[in-house]
């Protein structure tokens, strides 16, 4: 008979939650970010900690919940160290919003419809880009990653009502953008 | 042909996308559908950890190098400003040293030259008051000539 212990237990369970949910995270950090090697390092640095805390998560909140609080603050704390430390790197690896709005999935539709599409992707990167860090953290969160609101305000810290007025607000930005460039 | 965005996760929407009007929901969609590609192509992409490393190692060289720059140029700063303040102060020591030998040696001078002045004031005074030696022997002659 083999003997599996605790430990095994809990790194074999740690496993499969990297597995599950390494994807999203990169996903949303890269979102957020708008660059791949940044978004790649906060993703290791998310489940680096992710993996010292493991024995401290309850499972009070889902897995991924969990990991998108890290990540968010993973993001904060990048965010201020960089503002403090602005001499050690003034150039950002962001790609621009042209460039971020390149990226369609390839469908059976025509060179026109994938120029429209296009158009109204960067029009959305253009509010979000006008969003607040929080604004715009609740957007993708709702609208790419497809939480539900009780998940963001967990994951947030917010109230479910603020995460509504956020997503209204963020919402009224790219109406305005589309509205605005027709 | 009506171009859907392909949806890798869940198929269904949130709650309150359906009472967006269709334009926005059709850009949202569309954002989302951008985001899953370029996360999945940038996710699925072949590292480059090598040439990072290689970028954060030539980084490192060159902050160390400039680090090294810096301490030397300020260690080698200090050491010429030192330099300089002992040379200075050696100069200074020197000038002082000389004014001083120059002062003693005026004051020897003058002292010596008091002590001449004294002993020519009394040689003079003194051969004022003895008279010549000569002189007795001078005055029997004048006689002798006269008789």
């Amino acid at each position: 008979m083999i003997k599996v212990t605790a430990e095994e237990v809990a790194a074999q369970e740690f496993d499969s939650v990297v597995a599950r949910h390494r994807a999203q995270i990169f996903r949303f950090l890269l979102a957020s970010t708008r660059d791949v090697d940044l978004a790649e390092t906060l993703t290791q640095d998310c489940f680096l900690k992710a993996h010292r805390n493991w024995a401290s998560f309850r499972g009070e909140s889902s897995a991924l919940t969990w990991l998108m609080r890290i990540a968010i603050n993973l993001q904060k704390d990048h965010w201020r160290n960089r503002r403090m430390q602005f001499w050690r790197q003034t150039r950002t690896n962001s790609v621009d919003l042209d460039e971020a709005s390149e990226w369609l999935p390839s469908g059976e539709c025509s060179q026109e419809q994938k120029l429209l599409a296009r158009e109204r992707v960067g029009q959305v990167w253009n509010a979000v880009e006008g969003l607040s860090e929080r604004q715009r953290t609740v957007f993708l969160l709702r609208y790419v990653e497809e939480l539900e609101l009780a998940e963001i305000a967990q994951t947030t810290g917010l109230s479910e009502g603020t995460v509504k007025a956020h997503l209204s607000r963020a919402l009224g930005r790219v109406r305005a953008e589309l509205g605005g460039k027709r | 042909m009506n171009w859907k965005p392909k949806l890798t996760k869940r198929a269904e929407e949130p709650a309150d996308l359906e009472a967006l009007d269709p334009a926005l929901k059709q850009a949202l969609g569309d954002f989302k559908a951008s985001v899953r590609g370029w996360s999945d192509a940038a996710y699925n992409r072949p590292r480059t950890a090598q040439s990072m490393v290689v970028r954060r190692s030539w980084r490192l060289a060159a902050g160390w190098s400039l680090a090294a720059v810096l301490l030397a140029g300020t260690v080698s700063g200090g050491f010429y400003e030192h330099h300089k303040l002992v040379v200075a102060a050696q100069i200074a020591a020197a000038q002082k040293a000389e004014q001083e030998r120059q002062a003693a040696a005026q004051r020897a001078r003058d002292e010596a030259q008091h002590e001449d002045d004294i002993l020519a004031s009394v040689d003079k005074d003194i051969s004022r008051e003895v008279p010549s030696a000569m002189e007795p022997l001078a005055q029997l002659d004048d006689e002798g000539e006269s008789r």
